[in-house]
């Protein structure tokens, strides 16, 4: 059997999908990338080889903050963006979709697609009040497992007003609200709503809205944001059904279209990780830019390098 | 006196041509690293815009190579511009810098007044010599705009456009050892006959680009980390709406034809915005519509972090994007040069450009 693998490295998690020649997920993984890409890496593909016995890899695609370093390590036939691979993963699951919210690790975007298209997009810019680590902040200082934490917001009663703009303002809001007496359950209801007015007025700033919408990224498992988008928006919000791994998914896909035009996969096999990579960086000193050049090694041969910004360093 | 000014661009070819030819002693920067802008963060008030804080980081670094004498730009309006000179000179007073500062306010368009704020610093020169190297500086300005017209569109056509970056950097240097006008012109051709012998393909029909916004960020490759070369190398033709040579003219000379082309933009800002609101605020608005109707794919917009013109004409882009069916980008620019982010989103938006681009003429959309 033939499949398609993407890879999303991302920086709270990586994920990897399985795809078929039918566009079906044969498998998907979910690990946390806590600061080791390449480690994740390597693991992730061990775990999958052993999964899927005998299928065929035919092509591979990477994306992510880490797609450049991901598409080096696996061979990757297509290295691109994040945005544009939940596009293609949101209009492949949900046809005619029309708005992308996504909510990951360190950012959040919107995409506005009209007739399979994108038309629009935002991401975050200089904030992270709207994004998975803040939750992941909050739920560990309540002693709260994140995972319970949209269980939880949707038995409050009343939710407390949160300031929303800033995540510092967020916190001591919070804990403000604590102090007063209100009840942990009000407390995170009033957080949801807070992220979720957060991401609308900054992140969906002038977009039309428009349903389909799709809400993906980490942070849609969390009925407690679902939740408060709905209210919001007062429109329907579908959470498909591999919404941690969209990007991943995407990936898979525009590996599929690549493969259309080029004959033969790139992919150097799941047994990468039985290779060893090393990085090494240095500091140049010819110029006071003091460029951190960084090297990656298979083995002992040198894959790959980035970080310069003048010639120098560009031949590998 | 050994005289320093700040970067902007390409702009400290002309003004070292300009002050080498009228006598004086030019200390330049060095090119601005990482360091400038350390020094410039360190130094300058927090909420300050990116500009300020990059100009500070010139001077100190000109200061300790030697420099004794600062020469900037005033400005009026509601920009923070015209006050940048006076905080700066506030800044370097405080850390104990032996300097003067001298300021030119903008020059009304007169020429009489120009010379005369010139004369100030230099009472030695004669009027025909002042002529003659401004003629050549001038003449540098105007060519490397033209060649970098020129460039950010065969950078599209290039098998390998880094290879038209490279001789774009040589031609540069070339140029700052030029003392003839001549010479010069010859330059250009000469960079134009060595891109036309790259590996090109002619056939291709690239996307383009228009890019507005404050004109420090726009001019300045260390702050827009590198956009008309990473657009380039993604195969688009770039185009900026402003250039140093025009604005330059724009302020010195109010001729019929300068008069006459900000005229076109105002009236096409009008339908949005009627009024000056500082900066290139108004321009940002003009331009981005007078793309729209050169048929170009897409608009950038480029900003440093908490400009205000900007913001303005970054509120009302919007609903010029969704009224003329034009994509537009903006992108806030301030300390960081870690660009992962910033490709992120190039990347995506020009991928919008071309799947909107191949749904218009009927292909196969994903």
């Amino acid at each position: 059997m033939k499949g398609y693998l993407g890879i999303d490295v991302g920086s709270v998690s990586t994920n990897l999908v399985l795809l078929n020649d039918n566009y079906q997920v044969l498998e998907k993984l979910y690990l946390r990338t806590q600061g080791r890409p390449i480690d994740t890496i390597q693991i992730g593909l061990k775990k999958l080889g052993e999964k899927i016995g005998d299928i065929q890899i035919k092509g591979v695609g990477t994306t992510g903050s880490a797609r450049n370093l991901a598409g080096v390590i696996v061979g990757a036939d297509v290295i691109k963006n994040e945005i544009t691979a939940h596009a293609v993963a949101a209009s492949n699951v949900v046809p005619g979709v029309r708005t992308v919210l996504e909510i990951g690790g360190q950012d959040s975007k919107i995409i506005i697609l009209r007739e399979g298209v994108v038309v629009d997009f935002a991401m975050n810019t200089v904030c992270a009040a709207g994004t998975g680590s803040f939750l992941d902040q909050q739920a560990s200082r309540l002693s709260i497992p994140i995972e319970e934490f949209g269980e939880l917001a949707l038995q409050a009663n009343s939710p407390v007003r949160i300031a929303g703009r800033c995540s510092v303002f967020a916190e001591s809001d919070m804990i403000h609200k604590q102090q007063l007496g209100h009840c942990t359950e009000d407390i995170i209801a009033g957080l949801c709503e807070a992220l979720v007015r957060n991401y609308l007025n900054n992140v969906g700033q002038g977009k039309e809205i428009l349903e389909p919408i799709l809400f993906q990224g980490g942070v849609a498992a969390n009925k407690g944001i679902k939740a408060a988008f709905s209210e919001e928006l007062d429109a329907k919000i579908n959470v498909p059904k591999h919404h941690n791994v969209m990007g991943a998914l995407g990936s898979a896909i525009l590996a599929k279209e690549e493969m259309r035009q080029k004959k033969k996969t790139s992919f150097k096999g799941f047994d990468v990780s039985e290779f060893s990579y090393n990085v090494s960086s240095f500091e140049c000193d010819s110029c006071p830019n003091s460029c951190e050049i960084i090297n990656i090694y298979q083995d002992e041969e040198l894959v790959a390098r980035w970080g310069f910004k003048c010639p120098k360093w560009e031949a590998v | 006196m050994k005289v320093t000014f700040p970067h902007m661009g390409n702009m400290n070819l002309s003004i070292k041509s300009l002050f080498n030819n009228l006598g004086l002693d030019v200390i330049e920067p060095p090119p601005i690293t990482k360091r400038t802008l350390d020094l410039g963060v360190k130094y300058s008030p927090e909420f300050a815009c990116l500009p300020l804080k990059i100009n500070i980081g010139n001077y100190i670094e000109a200061l300790e190579l030697g420099a004794d004498t600062i020469i900037m730009g005033g400005g009026i309006g509601p920009c923070r511009f015209g006050y940048y000179a006076e905080v700066q000179k506030e800044i370097l007073n405080d850390l104990g810098y032996d300097y003067e500062m001298i300021v030119l306010e903008p020059f009304q368009s007169r020429w009489e007044n120009f010379i005369k704020q010139f004369k100030f610093i230099f009472k030695h020169v004669e009027w025909w010599k002042f002529i003659s190297a401004w003629r050549l500086a001038w003449a540098k300005c105007e060519v490397i705009d033209k060649a970098n017209e020129y460039v950010n569109q065969m950078r599209a056509y290039a098998i390998e456009p880094q290879s038209v970056t490279k001789l774009y950097k040589e031609f540069l240097r070339k140029l700052e050892r030029t003392e003839d006008k001549r010479e010069l012109y010859s330059l250009v051709i000469g960079l134009k006959d060595k891109i036309l012998d790259l590996d090109l393909d002619m056939k291709r029909d690239p996307l383009k680009i228009g890019i507005v916004g404050e004109i420090y960020v726009v001019l300045e490759p260390f702050t827009n980390l590198n956009l008309e070369e990473k657009l380039g190398e993604m195969g688009v033709i770039v185009d900026r709406s402003i250039y140093l040579s025009d604005w330059v003219s724009e302020h010195l000379f109010s001729n019929a034809s300068n008069t006459a082309k900000h005229h076109k933009i105002e009236e096409a800002a009008e339908p949005y915005l009627e009024h000056f609101v500082g900066g290139h605020g108004l321009e940002t608005i003009g331009q981005t519509i007078l793309y729209d109707e050169k048929g170009y794919d897409g608009v950038i917009q480029l900003a440093p972090f908490t400009c205000m013109p900007e913001i303005v004409a970054q509120s009302i882009l919007p609903e010029i994007s969704k009224e003329r069916n034009l994509p537009v980008l903006s992108l806030v620019l301030d300390e960081h040069t870690g660009d992962a982010g910033f490709i992120t989103r190039l990347e995506a938006f020009v991928d919008l450009l071309a799947r909107k681009r191949r749904d218009q003429v009927g292909g196969q959309v994903i």
